[in-house]
């Protein structure tokens, strides 16, 4: 098995997800099942290969640092799922 | 002729727009007829936007008075719910988006919109586009028009199965793995991927930056060579873009394939493949054989370790892209929470479906802490591999033809419990995205139930034109893509 319930709950906890315990029973036998087929990369003999990060050559693309407009405050502001005075509101971070 | 305006191709309503033989208002209420008589069992869209496409259309009527007839001015489109489109819900098939608003187009819908294309709706799709088969959409299920017990596809299955039902004249798609020629395949329409960098992706919802790109949904090559002039092009809000030219892609229709080179992988027709989908794939070479292209074996040695490479690579990338989802700036949250940190995780656990969960899980494990080398690290250098096998072969071949998908549609909920099954079936499709390079996926046949099979023609690296010329050699021969579902 590469993978078991405590892993699970460990992954879960870094991609900030929540699972009830069958969730966590279905993606453990899931994931071991995907990860097991992942498992005939290893056969393919990769030394000196050097990864490719995208299909076509890109460089970084630079251009010129000159200001221009941009979502107005309001218009940002229009998706929040809460806002007020102009800011997104979130549940408090501090104890006072 | 008004009652069955929604049957036509974008060309053939082009040529009566330009002359005023019909005007782009009377044709947007013929799409809205149709989508009326068979939207109930096909699920194609998630929205629908009639006034708003009755305006567009006016003003697409007003601009051909003036003389001015672009080739996509009054065309009715249907959108992939993952595009933004400014003003128009864009959920991408998942509660996350529910609500969510775009400020700003997609430069693709932008470029629709400068020649005053019409929009009739967001297409249905898996959600946040991971699936092959339209079912993880929030929004429902889409149906197969040629058999409504089976998938159309996906992801970008309501999109194919709108054109494959003349709810729309054309649609824009995305493909990531697949999930424009896969869909295009299972219903019988033209899918096109381009090259990576083609096409600008600003705007388009990402779900694997190094894999997506945008392109069209049509009923037949021509249609597909007038939406590509139309999208294409450098875009400086798109990194990856590419700045090269781009040609008139409709001057490569030329009906001829004398003296073009084109492999068949052996790897490709291999021990798995359904035998119908063998033989339509074989009928359809030897097509192209008697027009007078030469045929030749090759092979493509890494084929068999691309769904592995993909499957990990897409899902680690997705992993990082979909992190911006924690309920702060748009999007859903939670109302189960009391301090930040909670919130960030039932918004996230409340917003996804479990398709998006699995893929952050896998993303996130492979990219975590000692497992990067293995996993991460490993599928970027299978991908080097593959790039490679595709660069020899096109040493010695113009084009490469293999099935799109190696059996025809399934039914709604047969894979649905097992989602290594479900990614094993994108074999034929994801070694183009970890290569980047452009495929069309063309009807070819049909199974004895009568379902349809698509034959995928790859191109080099901004290849398109002799992709589209060989696509359309074979369809000015052949008679398939003229092939309408059986749908009231």
């Amino acid at each position: 098995m590469k993978i078991n319930a405590q892993d699970v709950r460990h992954v879960a906890a870094l991609a900030r997800l929540q699972f009830d315990d069958n969730e966590i029973t279905l993606f453990t036998r899931q994931l071991n099942d995907i990860l097991g087929y992942f498992e005939k990369l290893q056969e393919v003999d990769t030394t000196g290969v050097a990864p490719s990060t995208h299909a076509v050559s890109v460089r970084n693309a630079f251009r010129d640092d000159i200001p221009q407009t941009s979502l107005t405050q309001e218009t940002s502001l229009e998706n929040a799922p809460d806002s007020e005075q102009s800011c997104f509101r979130v549940p408090r971070i501090l104890e006072v | 002729m008004a009652d069955c305006l929604y049957l036509m191709t974008v060309h053939e309503l082009h040529d009566l727009l330009k002359h005023r033989k019909v005007s782009a208002a009377e044709t947007v209420r013929s799409v809205f007829d149709r989508i009326d008589a068979v939207e109930g069992s096909l699920n194609a869209y998630i929205s629908l936007e009639r006034e708003q496409a009755l305006q567009q259309a006016r003003e697409a009527d007003n601009r051909i008075g003036r003389g001015q007839c672009g080739y996509m001015t009054g065309i009715p489109l249907a959108v992939k719910d993952i595009l933004c489109t400014a003003g128009t819900a864009t959920t991408c098939g998942s509660k996350m988006l529910q609500r969510f608003v775009p400020p700003y187009d997609a430069t693709v819908i932008q470029k629709c919109r400068e020649q005053s294309a019409v929009f009739i709706g967001k297409a249905n799709m898996d959600e946040f586009a991971m699936g092959s088969s339209t079912e993880t959409s929030f929004a429902g299920p889409v149906h197969n028009p040629w058999d409504p017990e089976r998938v159309p596809g996906g992801s970008s299955g309501g999109s194919a199965a709108a054109v494959a039902a003349d709810a729309c004249i054309a649609a824009l798609g995305t493909d990531t793995g697949g999930s424009i020629r896969q869909p295009a395949s299972y219903c019988g329409v033209v899918g096109l991927k381009p090259t990576y960098g083609r096409v600008s992706r600003y705007g388009l919802i990402a779900y694997a930056s190094s894999l997506d790109q945008i392109g069209p949904l049509t009923k037949d090559v021509r249609d597909a060579a007038i939406m590509l002039n139309c999208i294409s092009g450098f875009d400086p809000l798109d990194s990856t873009s590419i700045d090269q030219a781009v040609p008139d892609y409709t001057r490569a229709l030329v009906p001829d394939v004398k003296g073009m080179t084109i492999g068949m992988p052996d790897e490709y027709f291999a021990e798995g493949i359904d035998p119908e989908v063998d033989r339509a794939v074989r009928d359809a070479v030897a097509v192209l054989e008697k027009l007078g292209a030469s045929v030749r074996q090759i092979s493509l040695p890494h084929t068999d370790y691309a769904i592995a490479a993909y499957y990990l690579i897409a899902p680690a990338e997705a992993s990082s892209n979909l992190a911006r989802y924690d309920g702060v700036k748009y999007g859903y949250r939670s109302r189960h929470s009391t301090n930040l940190s909670e919130m960030y995780e039932c918004s996230r656990s409340e917003g996804f479906g479990a398709e998006v969960k699995r893929r952050i899980m896998l993303g996130t494990y492979a990219l975590s802490a000692g497992y990067y080398d293995a996993y991460y690290k490993k599928a970027s250098q299978v991908r080097t591999l593959i790039r490679k096998d595709f660069e020899d072969a096109f040493s010695t071949c113009d084009l490469i033809v293999t099935p799109t998908a190696p059996a025809p549609p399934f039914r709604i909920g047969e894979k649905a419990d097992d989602p290594l099954s479900m990614y094993l079936g994108d074999i034929f499709t994801v070694p183009l995205n970890l290569a980047g390079l452009p495929g069309i996926s063309v009807p070819c046949g049909y199974t004895g139930a009568g379902l349809p099979v698509g034959l995928q023609i790859i191109g080099g690296l901004f290849g398109e034109e002799k992709l589209l010329q060989c696509a359309y050699c074979f369809e000015q021969h052949t008679d398939w893509h003229t092939r309408k579902p059986p749908l009231g």
